[in-house]
């Protein structure tokens, strides 16, 4: 348990049994009263926010977050399956908790699974992926400056800026952390 | 305005020491470490070796009160355990001033006045802020009333108290803008108060903010020595129950407070008074060694 005076911004704290992060926080002291800790909180499962003050006697509940090394197997249609390195325990993960990241998931990617209890809240992939190019207009002839870009798709249907000069069938290296083109691996 | 705080903060004392000694005050100094820290239910002191530092000059000012001195102020450091926050600091500048044969409205007046001599000083918009702004004066039992809906004078609830104060109240002083004064606490509240004249309910208590931040706090002091005794052993009691430490109660005080005249007194936070003449938001832009 913490008590009230160890709470600061940044904390992971539970709060009816999901985990929590204190987003800001207010020391308040009113003359000759007790001590009010005033924090913002987010659910970090439902990404709610809310206020919540507490007293200098109150306790709260720590935060008991396990990231574990994981291997991605398979999608099931509905749930994107990893399995655990050390106990091959299987993970599920929804397409919402994934968000963006389903498009750079590929077989036997290696990721960090962020778990509270047995509950994953948030995956966190290699920093760059490498992925091949299935539909982009050719580039005009001649044109190689790097700096124009042109629309790509990806084979799940991503959909991507890359330079002109790209041609579909190459593989390239996607930075997983904005979504962006990074630099071509290879021609196809 | 001084460009900054360090000059600001000469300045400011420049000014508050030319204000009381042209009022005939005597400038104090009293002890910094004590044996027995005064007693407050939610003010902790710092231990220092076999003694505390203190957390107010209150107990030997007032002691100076009964010993005959009729104006007195002192400005110096004192220590309050986990005070932390953009308002807080643990080691902060106290202003202190008492004097005899005053109440708490006349401790007002003085506040004002010398509110008003110190704010030419300080950033424009400050000054601009305490001179040509009213000061309201709101009961607790109004504000409480309109802000938080329930009065806590005659029926305390003290966790409400404090909760409601922070999140309603004070917002609420915030968004009037300018000095507000807070007045006639519960006497649950009173700490070291006097009861009212013909409302034994409320305390002769203020406290002053400026835009929201708490600036100053001042009683009609208690000279009552059975009736400090029994506020002291309550809060006492009340410390115990919430695993606090228990300073013993100090005699000697009790002693004085029956040669002590009555009188008025403020508590002035002065790192506070820095911030809102430099126009900051966080004692962080006043203190340069936080």
């Amino acid at each position: 348990m913490y008590s009230a005076s160890d709470l600061k911004k940044g904390l992971k704290i539970e709060i009816d049994g999901d985990p929590c992060v204190i987003t800001n926080f207010d020391f308040s002291k009113p003359g000759k009263g007790q001590a009010i800790y005033r924090c913002k909180i987010k659910n970090l499962v439902s990404g709610n926010q809310f206020e919540k003050s507490y007293r200098s006697g109150d306790k709260v509940e720590r935060c008991a977050l396990v990231s574990r090394a994981c291997t991605f197997s398979y999608n099931d249609g509905i749930n994107y399956v990893f399995s655990d390195n050390e106990t091959f325990e299987e993970a599920l993960l929804g397409e919402d908790l994934l968000g963006d990241a389903k498009h750079f998931i590929v077989d036997d990617m290696k990721v960090e699974i962020l778990f509270h209890n047995d509950r994953a809240l948030d995956i966190t992939l290699p920093n760059f992926v490498e992925m091949v190019i299935a539909e982009t207009e050719p580039g005009a002839r001649g044109d190689t400056a790097t700096n124009v870009m042109k629309p790509a798709k990806l084979a799940n249907g991503y959909e991507i800026n890359v330079p002109i000069f790209i041609n579909e069938g190459d593989t390239i290296r996607i930075d997983t952390r904005d979504g962006v083109y990074s630099d071509r691996v290879s021609k196809g | 305005m001084p460009s900054d705080s360090i000059l600001l903060r000469d300045a400011l004392m420049r000014c508050v020491r030319a204000f009381f000694y042209d009022r005939g005050f005597t400038e104090v100094e009293t002890p910094i470490r004590l044996k027995i820290p005064c007693m407050e239910l939610h003010i902790d002191a710092e231990p220092s070796g076999d003694h505390f530092l203190r957390t107010s000059p209150e107990i030997f000012h007032k002691r100076l009160l009964a010993a005959g001195h009729e104006r007195i102020f002192e400005i110096g450091k004192c220590f309050r355990r986990g005070e932390y926050g953009a308002r807080h600091h643990p080691e902060y500048t106290m202003l202190e001033w008492y004097r005899a044969n005053a109440d708490y409205m006349d401790m007002l007046a003085e506040t004002k006045a010398l509110v008003s001599a110190v704010a030419g000083v300080g950033d424009p918009g400050f000054q601009g802020l305490v001179d040509s702004r009213e000061w309201k004066t709101v009961s607790v039992s109004d504000a409480f009333h309109q802000y938080a809906g329930w009065d806590p004078v005659g029926s305390f609830d003290e966790d409400r108290f404090d909760i409601d104060l922070v999140e309603k109240v004070e917002p609420a002083l915030k968004k009037m803008g300018g000095p507000v004064v807070l007045i006639d606490y519960p006497v649950e509240a009173a700490a070291l108060s006097r009861r009212k004249p013909g409302d034994p309910r409320v305390a002769e208590r203020w406290e002053l903010y400026i835009d929201g931040i708490e600036l100053a706090n001042a009683y009609s002091e208690l000279t009552d020595p059975a009736e400090q005794r029994h506020r002291f052993e309550q809060c006492a009691e009340q410390r115990k129950s919430l695993g606090k430490l228990v300073y013993p109660v100090d005699e000697t005080f009790l002693q004085s407070l029956e040669k002590m005249p009555p009188s008025g007194g403020v508590a002035l936070g002065v790192d506070r008074l820095l911030m809102l003449m430099a126009g900051a938001v966080s004692l962080d832009q006043v203190l340069p060694f936080r």
